[in-house]
């Protein structure tokens, strides 16, 4: 025990300040209202289906939990049922075996819900593009409010993306 | 007549007759080899197949033996289009002839004639089972009618049995798949994995890209792995094209695969423990990995080194200050390191977890053919890095972890004595980097031409095996990802243990869905 603490004081509070959000980003212009984008703030719940990732898109959203950029220190948790989240975060080209699941588990999540595409492939299909096996990107098969470009994107971007899609759009 | 092929892996090809087949498989089974991977081709448009009985599609297996690798390829009849099964001598071909028969449509048979599991395996409701996507008559982006998307799992049947259905999506941040447990109480009696959900073409994508170009798409089969794929897709095609990198760009590949395999493990080393009950791992490990992950951003100009390694060579190089940081990371890496292993052996809650926790014996691992870091916790030192021991790592020879025992606490303990073992093959690497070339030119492989790349990657081995087409196209692309044979394992070591326990244990192993759903 002596020695866990001694590990955690000497390690320190190490977390970084978040990125901004970003317009850019935004595929669907204000899609909920400014009063519902209050009313969620920062608290915001995430559920993360990979639907047909190469897996390195997971890796960075992995790491947007770990202790330098500390996704949960801004009150943003992942969540272990779709029925639990305000947010969808999708990685990957959408493979048709996953499908009918990205769709169910899009449909099980209370309104408002947002959506995020995650990566190059959640953008557009990425390297993979549109096959017999794949429907390409996120946005083919629910609708995504913010697409975060990247192979895989950083998890700055991943956490920038998240803000934008939960920030007022302005102008 | 046994051919080599010219490479850096050393593999002998050979073509067989069904009997042949057979006994080939049974040879090295008895010998102590194990099958490596196994995969189907449409060969349908070569005047050779077109013009002869014989042949129309073929089926390949890669065998592993102490002296390399045998790469058998039996032709196949159109009008048969079936072929002995091997899973009776090696349960791992199972999966892979399921997925050889889903894209080509060529069936194992067991001698009675029945094929040993006729259920789709890649294949679930997107397209019937009558059409075979890998089948060169196919367009790539051929839209494809759905199919019966039914499944029959195996019924545990008894008193006070029940089944726990989970996936494809899981509570978590990890990827989709499907596990359906029967268990009595607490206890797991049998576990039935169905995967596949990942599928998404990545063969039949590689036959629409040149030679060079696949190289990116190799590196994205499993993201974690990009590293090791990468080098074994450019292995094959340095081999087909008769060309070897330099001394300086192998080592510094060398020096990126060791890179992978340390974030890998630290990693897992985090959940594993956050799974055990002791989330200070989590934030200990996961802080050590960023730090890595950071300084490959600083020094190669990726968080995870995709397309670093290319065909030729490498795209990046290293500077004298690139070194020196390096060198200090490893040593302060190496000394947080020994911290935390001291925390994590001392602890007696999460000991409690992990001994006799998911265990996989020696013996059931040999039966099973498991691979790499799985294999080497059960007892057997397996390493593609210290046998056939591929350049670099002729050189630059690692002292191989094992452990007896099987479970959760041996793959914990490989994993940390795996990663120092490759910060001190990195310190190794760094203090000899020659001088030379980055990158060699790749003269235009004759259309037809085959080249294997066989690469430890930190999960196990990595094969490519990959064949041209005329103007330097891609004819045929097979990776295979060591989760193929290790997924089955799992299945194995989860038998009497609790539900509970499922997460630890399937962490412990942490097999890619991405790299065996393809
Ligand atoms: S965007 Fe890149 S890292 Fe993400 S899933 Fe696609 S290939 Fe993998």
């Amino acid at each position: 025990m002596q020695k866990i603490l001694f590990q955690i004081a000497r390690t320190g509070i190490i977390s970084e300040p978040a990125s901004a959000a970003d317009e850019s980003l935004r595929r669907i212009p204000g899609r909920l209202n400014d009063e519902v984008l209050r009313l969620l703030g920062r608290a915001l719940a995430i559920r993360h289906v990979d639907a047909g990732s190469c897996n390195g898109c997971e890796l960075e959203i992995h790491a947007t939990n770990n202790p330098y950029y500390n996704l949960e220190g801004l009150g943003i948790k992942f969540v272990a049922s779709p029925r639990h989240a305000d947010m969808l975060l999708v990685t990957g080209p959408v493979s048709r075996n996953m499908e009918e699941a990205l769709r169910r588990t899009y449909e099980a999540m209370p309104e408002p819900k947002l959506v995020v595409a995650i990566g190059d492939c959640g953008c557009d299909g990425g390297i993979f593009g549109e096959n017999y096996a794949s429907c390409g990107r996120v946005a083919n098969v629910i609708p995504v409010d913010v697409a975060v470009p990247g192979c895989p994107p950083e998890p700055n971007a991943i956490i920038q993306g998240i803000l934008t899609a939960v920030s007022v759009a302005r102008g | 007549m046994l051919e080599p092929l010219p490479g850096a892996a050393p593999v002998w090809r050979a073509r067989c007759d069904p009997g042949q087949w057979l006994a080939a498989c049974l040879a090295i089974a008895t010998a102590g080899g194990r099958l490596g991977s196994l995969w189907a081709s449409d060969e349908r448009d070569t005047g050779k197949e077109r013009a002869g009985a014989l042949g129309g599609y073929s089926v390949h297996a890669l065998m592993v033996t102490y002296d390399g690798l045998l790469w058998l390829d039996l032709p196949v009849s159109a009008q048969v289009a079936g072929y002995p099964d091997l899973s009776g001598i090696f349960p791992c071909a199972r999966r892979m002839q399921r997925a050889a028969f889903d894209l080509v449509g060529l069936r194992a048979l067991a001698p009675d004639g029945t094929p040993p599991d006729s259920r789709g395996w890649l294949r679930h409701g997107a397209w019937s089972a009558a059409i075979h996507p890998l089948r060169r008559d196919l367009a790539l982006t051929e839209q494809l009618a759905p199919g019966d998307p039914r499944y029959a799992f195996v019924a545990v049947e008894g008193e006070g049995v029940h089944e726990i259905a989970v996936g494809p999506v899981h509570a978590g941040i990890i990827e989709p798949g499907h596990f359906r447990f029967s268990i009595v109480g607490e206890r797991v009696l049998r576990l039935e994995q169905r995967l596949g959900y990942k599928h998404k073409g990545i063969e039949k994508r590689f036959e629409s890209m040149s030679l060079l170009e696949g190289a990116r798409l190799a590196g994205r089969v499993s993201g974690d792995s990009t590293v090791a794929y990468a080098w074994a897709y450019a292995m094959a095609l340095e081999g087909m094209a008769g060309v070897r990198p330099g001394s300086r760009a192998l080592r510094l590949r060398a020096l990126l695969l060791e890179r992978e395999r340390i974030a890998n493990h630290l990693g897992d080393l985090g959940f594993i423990g956050n799974d055990g009950g002791l989330a200070f791992g989590l934030a200990q490990f996961s802080r050590l990995k960023e730090d890595l992950l950071r300084s490959n951003a600083a020094l190669f100009g990726h968080r995870y080194m995709m397309d670093r390694i290319v065909p030729g060579g490498v795209a990046v190089d290293l500077e004298t200050a690139g070194r020196d940081r390096l060198l200090a990371e490893a040593d302060s890496l190496e000394a947080e390191l020994r911290t935390l292993r001291a925390i994590y052996y001392d602890h007696a809650g999460l000991q409690d977890r992990c001994i006799n926790c998911g265990r996989l014996s020696p013996k059931t691992a040999a039966a099973l053919g498991v691979v790499g870091l799985a294999a080497r916790a059960s007892g057997h030192a397996m390493d593609a890095r210290v046998h056939p021991g591929f350049a670099p790592y002729d050189e630059f020879v690692p002292k191989l972890a094992s452990h007896r025992n099987g479970d959760v606490a041996a793959r914990i303990v490989v994993r940390f004595e795996e990663i120092l073992e490759s910060l001190q093959l990195e310190r190794s690497l760094l203090q000899a980097l020659p001088k030379g070339e980055l990158q060699v030119t790749l003269a235009e492989p004759p259309p037809g031409a085959c080249g294997v790349g066989w690469v430890e990657g930190w999960r196990g081995e990595v094969l490519v095996a990959l064949q041209a087409g005329p103007a330097g196209r891609v004819r045929r692309c097979h990776p295979h990802d060591p989760s193929w044979q290790n997924w089955p394992a799992l299945e194995h070591a989860v038998l009497g243990n609790i539900v509970p326990d499922f997460p630890l244990i399937n962490k412990s192993f942490n097999l890619s869905y991405a790299g065996a759903d393809l």
